[in-house]
């Protein structure tokens, strides 16, 4: 049993969109994780509590909240960088709607990644040879910068743009089709560079950075963004895609 | 915004950046000599190298701030992109309107 240093005064938000914060008091202990904390209320004081986590390790992405106004990924945020005087307020993501308590609905999300073409468009079949891709040209460098998003929805609850813009694909969606961009073995280029030069795109992004402050794996979506409005940009003045 | 507002916004932006740098010296060059509005213009009467150059200006200048207005309107106001993309036209069109009346009163007084 880990060793209790203190209490921790936990304020939780409960309800769905409509709804109230309720404290708790729950013991604090040595690497202790924000969503142990959330897990200690569910199994001790209240099992009502409604959140979603999964691998508890940071690979799997679900069990992002706001933390003391931020939103990060719970399972890797420890309790002692976080906690102000012993405080914690735990939220669900903003700029999506709260089913209920600490779980949202992330459905709006994932349909931006399909509107910016998210999906691998293959350019061979099963039938031809294995491409073999280069590790170190330019082009593969800026897929692999990206490939590790986790789709979290962290950068998606912290972005002004989507907060002020409810059409703005935000910065996972956008992320991942620089991604495929810059995939040498894709054929859906057209079609995406399309995709996120319409209105609600790249182009909407204000590049203010707080995706890239935020991200729990260090990604840069700001910098994916930048690449996806000069690649759209030479696309239009080539005239390979439409405004 | 999409990619063609993007385009269009960025180009003026590049347009108006050694404009301005040229508005500035003039300026430093005009108080700097003590010169008198009437001095101003009677350099400026007639020239056709005036006009092209403050006429882009304002040109550039309606362009580029219309378009950014209609990305404020359709942020921050409760207005649809059309609505905001028509009164952003009208702002354009008063802009350059009065830009202008400025410069022809520049050149041809």
């Amino acid at each position: 049993m880990p060793e209790t240093l203190a209490e921790l005064s936990v304020s939780l938000w409960r309800g769905a969109q409509q709804g109230r914060y309720e404290t708790y008091v729950v013991p604090q202990r040595e690497s202790q994780t924000v969503l142990d904390v959330v897990t200690f209320v569910q199994r001790h004081i209240d099992p009502t509590l409604s959140y979603r986590f999964a691998c508890r390790v940071g690979v799997c992405g679900s069990c992002a909240m706001t933390v003391n106004g931020k939103p990060r990924w719970t399972c890797r945020t420890h309790v002692s960088k976080v906690a102000d005087s012993g405080r914690l307020e735990i939220g669900p993501l903003e700029n999506l709607p709260v089913i209920k308590d600490l779980t949202t609905d992330m459905e709006r999300f994932f349909e931006k990644w399909q509107a910016a073409k998210g999906v691998f468009a293959p350019s061979q079949t099963r039938h031809d040879a294995i491409v073999q891709i280069r590790p170190d040209t330019p082009a593969r460098r800026a897929a692999d910068a990206a490939i590790e998003c986790i789709n979290c929805g962290v950068c998606y609850a912290g972005c002004d743009t989507v907060r002020w813009n409810a059409s703005y694909l935000g910065p996972a969606a956008l992320t991942r089709a620089w991604t495929l961009v810059n995939d040498e073995r894709d054929a859906g280029n057209t079609a995406r560079l399309q995709a996120v030069a319409a209105a609600g795109g790249c182009h909407a992004c204000h590049t203010h950075q707080s995706c890239q402050e935020l991200c729990p794996q260090a990604l840069n979506p700001t910098a994916a963004i930048a690449g996806l409005k000069r690649r759209t940009v030479a696309a239009y003045l080539k005239g390979e895609i439409e405004a | 915004m999409n990619v063609r507002l993007y385009v269009w916004q960025r180009a003026t932006a590049a347009l108006m950046a050694p404009l301005v740098f040229v508005h500035i010296a003039v300026i430093f060059y005009a108080t700097r000599q003590g010169m008198t509005a009437a001095d101003i213009l009677s350099r400026t009467h007639g020239s056709i190298a005036w006009a092209a150059y403050y006429g882009v200006f304002v040109a550039a200048a309606a362009v580029h701030a219309s378009i950014g207005l209609r990305n404020i309107m359709a942020e921050w106001l409760p207005v649809t992109e059309r609505r905001a993309g028509r009164c952003a036209i009208g702002f354009g069109i008063l802009l350059a309107a009065l830009g202008l009346r400025a410069v022809a009163a520049l050149v041809l007084s």
